[in-house]
């Protein structure tokens, strides 16, 4: 019986500017009606699974558009099933997942075996991001056409950045063609290297090498030039500094046609996590100065940067459970996110609808995939919150296969009580 | 706090409780007296007995002053043992000392393994080449492995910061930090604040100058967390690309150029340059950087007449210092050397004698 009516509920969805207190009536896995105080038969209500939501949020199945799902390739990390199972339990009814599995996604049998694996075994949407260079190697573009008709909704050489200019320049041109979105892991490979940390007092105390602010910036001020020249579609991914913030909010403002993305660590944590040398706070970008983080918040706050994407990263113990030095970059984030992301509207940094922007529609919209919204007459996809309950975050809980997460452990409020995939529960709390 | 006598006695006996210091360089009507109380096992501060009761001694940034005082003042005693015709006492015999050594080492080693010898230690030594890390086995497993054994105390040296940290948090013997990557290098910086307090009679109010890569040392870090803490001014000088971004938050003074700040130090510790930083694009050549940091006996005429230079080792000769100034009258790098196995004993002795105090400290 796919019949719901869930009365009383806040219904957010920031697409089609509603946020109000609403009953909604699900019929058949298709969203029949969202009202107040919504009237149906008592023969209706017979068939019709009741939930009385008393103030919960529901808003429009969420989107995390960069996904690490390490299959192929690297199951002992995850699978597409269990990343999706994650995702779900995390409130996302869909997620991009990222090339930079083994074989790469840098050619079309990939891309259609990721969709097919996903057709058998996601519990929720996937959307595969292919390379923009084969190998990631970042000298020879990929087939875009070819993998924009398989399905490939974008392209990144994510893990890595593309170090030839002039490829970069060649990807956002020849992307046009095809509306392909390019999204640029930003890092001067020269910069960085060697850099295990946030370069600053920390990692000079600490004795790490250190990654600095302008290893990022460099290549966001490249990029946007370089979108500038194309007209490509360039998106951000894991914004981390207070240049990039920068740089992102003066493109914007010059028209070029450019979005941005961070990640709950950036906006939560600072590299004095690293005092610990606990390598579950390696990643890369890594974690950086309190005065970045304000940036990165005031940059959500503005509508600088459009999306929150998780950046999950599984890794398991072997890659972990090591040297700082030696240990693998990268946090599991679907499972957290969403509690951090209530945490900034409890701050005041955003209001409810922005927040849930972030996670819905403005991702949805970037990727051109069909989600964000509540649209009436289709099948529902939907995240239902609980946003008062307090809990403290167990990683140990998660339904993903690797337990690298930061947030373990701490103090949070807000939890995804359902999440509807096309009008079927696809997790369900209780 | 008062524990029961016996077992250490036979250090005791025949073991004059006050170590003395001579120095050429002091009066004659100053020598300096160094007390430790044997008896209560502990440093007294300010009138209250502070014993040790860390597990591990992982960094000088945890470390109270009080603490290093101690460190010190036991380290002194025991000294005297190093110039008996019998270099050993059986304080720690049936204890096990495993040096755990992910980096080649020979001089900490051999100083630790002294120091353990004589306090009639059994120790076993594991360097990377002769461990199972080569054949793919984790450093977390060798010690797993090692710690099956039941040693009493790893002694561990590894390239990568941290490593000791995390590694003394997953097993119940102690854990000496011989020095981890570019973060601490704990008994280095305790023989270098033993040998300015040999020979300066304090640490308080000097101020001490650490020339050359602050970047990549260890041993700047762990010496700038120690004198500071023990109330010395510590200015630090290098070339821009090996001074670390906001070193000045550690509470050092920064300085590029030598001939600024030599005339102030009470000492200088000269630190040793990698060759390899110039293929990092750190450094032009070593030419300009032996005629821009290098401490030379032209220089040094600039400096205070008592000044003491020190050098970790090993001595990159005429590069950042030059032969004359290295076995020149100022330098105090062989005691620096001495004193290094006093203070390893020092280390050693109480997290060995902790260990017999029972798992509750
Ligand atoms: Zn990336």
């Amino acid at each position: 019986m796919q019949n719901f009516l869930f009365r009383r509920g806040r219904v957010i969805d920031p697409a089609r500017g509603i946020d109000q207190v609403a009953d909604v009536l699900v019929v058949d896995g298709r969203l029949m009606d969202i009202q107040p105080d919504l009237k149906i038969g008592m023969d209706w209500l017979a068939n019709v699974h009741q939930f009385d939501m008393d103030g919960k949020w529901i808003v429009p199945g969420m989107l995390d558009m960069h996904v690490h799902l390490r299959e192929p390739g690297e199951e002992y990390k995850e699978t597409i099933a269990s990343g999706t199972r994650a995702a779900v339990a995390g409130g996302y009814a869909g997620v991009a997942c990222m090339p930079n599995t083994k074989p790469v996604n840098d050619t079309a049998a990939v891309t259609q075996f990721i969709l097919e694996k996903a057709r058998q075994e996601a519990a929720c949407h996937v959307f595969p991001v292919a390379a923009i260079s084969r190998g990631l190697q970042g000298e020879h573009l990929t087939e875009f056409g070819e993998l924009r008709e398989s399905g490939a909704v974008a392209v990144t050489d994510d893990g890595r950045p593309v170090m030839n200019s002039l490829l970069m320049r060649r990807a956002l041109e020849y992307a046009r063609i095809f509306d392909l979105l390019v999204i640029s892991h930003a890092e001067d490979l020269a910069l960085a290297e060697g850099g295990l940390m946030n370069e600053g007092p920390i990692s000079t105390l600490l004795g790490l090498r250190g990654i600095p602010n302008a290893a990022e910036d460099a290549m966001v001020a490249r990029d946007i030039l370089l979108a500038e020249l194309t007209g490509g579609r360039l998106h951000i991914a894991h914004v981390s500094t207070a240049g990039s913030v920068r740089l992102v909010r003066d493109a914007k403002k010059r028209g070029v046609p450019v979005t941005a993305e961070t990640a709950p660590h950036y906006f939560t944590l600072t590299d004095s996590e690293l005092l610990s040398f606990d390598a579950v706070f390696k990643v890369n970008p890594p974690l950086r100065s309190a005065e970045d983080r304000e940036s990165v918040r005031e940059g959500l706050a503005d509508g600088t940067i459009d999306v929150i994407a998780t950046d999950h990263a599984p890794h398991s113990l072997l890659e972990k459970d090591t040297e700082f030095e030696y240990a693998a970059s990268g946090m599991i984030g679907l499972e957290s996110a969403l509690p951090l992301v209530l945490e900034l509207v409890r701050c005041g940094v955003l209001d409810a609808s922005k927040a849930i922007s972030k996670v819905t529609c403005n991702p949805s919209k970037i990727l051109g995939v069909p989600m964000g919204t509540l649209n009436p007459g289709k099948a529902v996809t939907l995240t239902v919150i609980d946003p008062k309950v307090d809990y403290i975050l167990d990683c140990k809980s998660f339904e993903s296969k690797s337990r690298n997460c930061p947030f373990h452990g701490r103090q949070v409020q807000g939890r995804v009580e359902l999440t509807l995939v096309e009008g079927k529960i696809a997790y369900s709390r209780s | 706090m008062r524990r029961k006598s016996g077992h250490w006695s036979p250090l005791l006996t025949g073991t004059p409780q006050i170590g003395r210091a001579t120095n050429p360089f002091l009066n004659s009507n100053q020598f300096m007296v160094y007390r430790y109380d044997f008896e209560n096992f502990g440093y007294t501060h300010k009138g209250k007995l502070m014993p040790f009761k860390r597990k591990d001694l992982l960094g000088i940034r945890d470390l109270e002053a009080h603490e290093i005082e101690h460190i010190l003042d036991l380290a002194f005693s025991l000294k005297e043992i190093n110039t008996r015709p019998i270099k050993k006492v059986p304080t720690l015999r049936g204890k096990t000392v495993v040096h755990l050594f992910y980096e080649p080492s020979t001089r900490t080693r051999t100083s630790f393994d002294v120091a353990a010898k004589r306090l009639s230690a059994d120790t076993y030594s594991i360097t990377a080449s002769t461990s199972s890390m080569v054949k793919g086995e984790t450093t977390l497993d060798t010690l797993k492995n090692l710690e099956a054994m039941k040693p009493d105390i790893f002694v561990i040296r590894h390239s990568a910061s941290g490593t000791p940290h995390r590694l003394a948090q997953r097993t119940s013997a102690s854990v000496i930090n011989a020095g981890d990557g570019m973060h601490e290098h704990p008994s280095q910086a305790l023989l270098d604040m033993m040998t300015i307090r040999e020979h300066k009679g304090r640490i308080k109010g000097l101020t001490v100058l650490i020339l050359g890569d602050i970047a990549h040392s260890r041993v700047a870090r762990s010496n700038i967390w120690g004198l500071s803490r023990m109330g010395a001014k510590v200015v630090v000088c290098g070339p821009t690309t090996l001074i670390p971004m906001g070193i000045e938050q550690m509470g050092v003074v920064v300085s590029y150029r030598l001939e600024d700040v030599i005339a102030a130090a009470d000492v200088i510790m000269v630190l040793r340059l990698q060759t390899e930083r110039m293929q990092q694009m750190l450094l032009p050549s070593l030419r300009e950087y032996a005629v821009c940091y290098g401490l030379n006996a032209q220089r040094l005429e600039s400096a205070k007449r008592d000044v003491l230079v020190m050098h970790p080792g090993p001595i990159n000769r005429g590069v950042e210092i030059s032969p004359e100034v290295a076995d020149g009258p100022r330098s105090v790098i062989l005691d620096q050397v001495t004193n290094g196995v006093a203070v390893r004993m020092a280390l050693l002795y109480l997290l060995g004698q902790r260990y017999e105090a029972g798992p509750e400290n």
